[in-house]
């Protein structure tokens, strides 16, 4: 009986001690990725760092102004969302409310096989397939433009959308949904008047994990969006090349001597990056235990 | 069905367990079989990498006892290593700067240069494009931002879209310095994480140049001759091994001393008939001996 009971308490610490490590390895993460992107002020102000307008990371006047990078991410991003939340939210909302269960379960496979195509591959496509159409659409001098790069991360993040909403969806009570329906309402207004705000709080978290996925790409963009570190104008921008934060880190990492400014700024860089998704996923977070008290 | 399922599991369980057998056998073999007893290590270049990886390859497969280590990092980061005492060899696309030497010479390293190799850039066009050279005052231009359109150059009247490598490509550095003597690349210009990446917009896009190694040159883009002050000249091997193409850059190892045993056999190997074959092999060019 002992035995039982110490085998028990050994198993239980365990897994304890394993799921707190990833605690300790986020922990660590910060700590390292925020040392160093500290250093970077010691050479360049913080307020230059945040609000410069130029990134000349190797000339002789050196220059690290997030500016340029942080843009380039928020209009993609953007852009991601803008053509992913209604492709994604109808794509939940039909399957599951409206496509025969037997469609819907074969539809769900495919939505999951989407979210595990390598990043490269994604990349790949848009380079090879997606450039030229949409140099040739615009009648532009290079396809390589901020678009291309919100069209493969829409459809990178599509697979999160679909999957969040549609649990959100799924998990609205089947009494509103028969009470709307016996009140006399059709199928359509009972989806758009009684299904969807009950879900509301579930599809926006589904929303902001979405861009979470997007703004933290970076294989894809980097193949895509022809990194040119200039300000885009917006909306016109749109169709220019951008270069984003990750691009920017995974392009300048490899040759930076380490304990440069250079390389401090780089990770000043991430650290602003991890800050975003930080918030990213607390909003997603209380928005999701804001919905979970609202079904009960 | 439960019967079934515990013969699976069994099943599964060996398999596993013979995988494992098998990972164990082979990590007895290789620890016994070949334990080098003397070797060397290179850092430094990536341009140089993919030749020194080469050469090592094939000088350990003539010398089994023997082991080249071979890593990348870029030319300064294998000079800093030889100042430090770290390497035995230093690979670079670039001299040695004044101030590398110093700091060299005040650890008591002596660095010595050895030519093995020479290296090619070729700027490439669409095939569509009608401009085939261009003079280096004009590839400035267009790399700095004072030349945007096809048209001032003897083409049609289309944008320039300027591709740019990564800044942590040697030749992004060599080219700034060679071409752009000094100016900033110009701040719209694409920038790709890779030659492979430039070589495909540049395929599909009429409007596009770039620059690759000449060891990337196929028949999907257009090289450019190009005019450094004494007249067009296009990469051909001959013009590169003649110096008469303005683009091209020696590689170097880089030894502390004279130098002596396995680091002296294996620059000896890179120098002979065999180690040269190689160079062409991999795409650069050989040297005059």
């Amino acid at each position: 009986m002992l035995n039982r009971k110490y085998k028990e308490k050994t198993i239980e610490s365990v897994l304890f001690s394993v799921s707190a490590l990833t605690v300790v390895i986020l922990f660590l993460i910060c700590l390292f990725l925020f040392r160093d992107g500290l250093l970077l002020f010691k050479d360049t102000s913080l307020l230059d760092f945040l609000t410069g307008k130029f990134w000349y990371p190797t000339s002789v006047n050196r220059q690290f102004g997030l500016l340029p990078l942080f843009f380039g991410s928020l209009l993609v991003t953007a852009g991601a969302i803008l053509f992913a939340v209604p492709l994604g939210i109808a794509s939940a909302i039909y399957i599951s409310e409206i496509a025969h269960p037997k469609v819907a379960d074969f539809l769900k496979p495919f939505i999951e096989i989407l979210a595990g195509i390598p990043s490269v591959v994604f990349g790949f496509f848009g380079l090879v397939v997606l450039v030229p159409v949409v140099r040739t659409a615009f009648n532009l001098p290079t396809g390589q433009t901020a678009l291309t790069g919100s069209i493969m991360l829409g459809i990178m993040a599509l697979p999160t959308i679909i999957t969040i909403s549609e649990d959100a969806i799924s998990s609205v009570p089947s009494t509103l949904k028969q009470g709307s329906l016996a009140l006399g309402a059709t199928r359509w207004q009972t989806i758009y008047k009684v299904i969807i705000p009950a879900a509301l709080s579930g599809i926006s978290a589904a929303v902001m994990l979405g861009i979470g996925r997007a703004i933290g790409e970076t294989m894809t963009v980097m193949m895509v969006t022809g990194n040119t570190a200039i300000i885009p104008s917006f909306p016109g921008g749109i169709l220019d090349p951008v270069r984003t934060m990750t691009a920017t880190i995974a392009l300048e990492m490899g040759e930076v001597p380490q304990g440069s400014t250079h390389f401090h700024a780089l990770f000043a860089v991430g650290s602003v990056l991890f800050i975003i998704t930080f918030l990213i996923n607390l909003i997603a977070d209380s928005i999701k235990k804001r919905y979970r008290f609202k079904v009960d | 069905m439960a019967n079934k399922l515990k013969a699976y599991t069994i099943l599964t369980l060996l398999v596993i367990g013979l995988v494992f057998l098998g990972i164990g056998c082979t990590g007895n073999e290789n620890s016994e079989g070949s334990s080098p007893v003397q070797d060397i290590s290179l850092k430094g270049s990536d341009t140089v990498l993919p030749l020194a990886q080469a050469e090592a390859e094939e000088f350990m497969i003539a010398y089994p006892e023997k082991s080249v280590t071979v890593t990348g990092g870029g030319s300064g980061v294998g000079i800093a290593a030889l100042i430090d005492g770290g390497v035995d060899i230093a690979t670079a696309s670039r001299e040695m700067k004044a101030d590398e030497i110093e700091a060299a010479k005040a650890n008591g390293i002596n660095p010595v240069e050895h030519t093995i190799a020479i290296d090619g850039i070729s700027v490439v066009v669409n095939s569509n494009n009608p401009v085939s050279e261009l003079t280096f005052d004009q590839l400035r231009g267009i790399y700095n931002g004072s030349i945007s359109n096809w048209k001032d150059v003897g083409g049609e009247d289309r944008p320039i879209v300027v591709i740019s490598r990564d800044s942590s490509s040697g030749t992004y550095e060599y080219f700034k310095e060679a071409v752009l003597l000094g100016d900033e690349y110009r701040p719209d210009a694409l920038t790709q994480p890779a030659t492979g990446g430039i070589v495909g917009e540049v395929t599909q896009n009429s409007n596009a140049i770039g620059y690759i190694g000449v060891a990337y040159l196929d028949e999907s883009v257009k090289a450019l001759s190009l005019d450094g002050g004494n007249g067009s000249e296009y990469p051909s091997s001959e013009n590169i091994i003649s110096g008469a193409y303005p683009l091209s850059r020696p590689l170097y190892f880089y030894t502390n001393g004279e130098p002596s045993g396995l680091t002296k056999e294996f620059i000896d190997y890179v120098m002979s008939e065999d180690g040269q074959n190689l160079v062409l092999e991999v795409g650069y060019f050989p040297i005059n001996q």
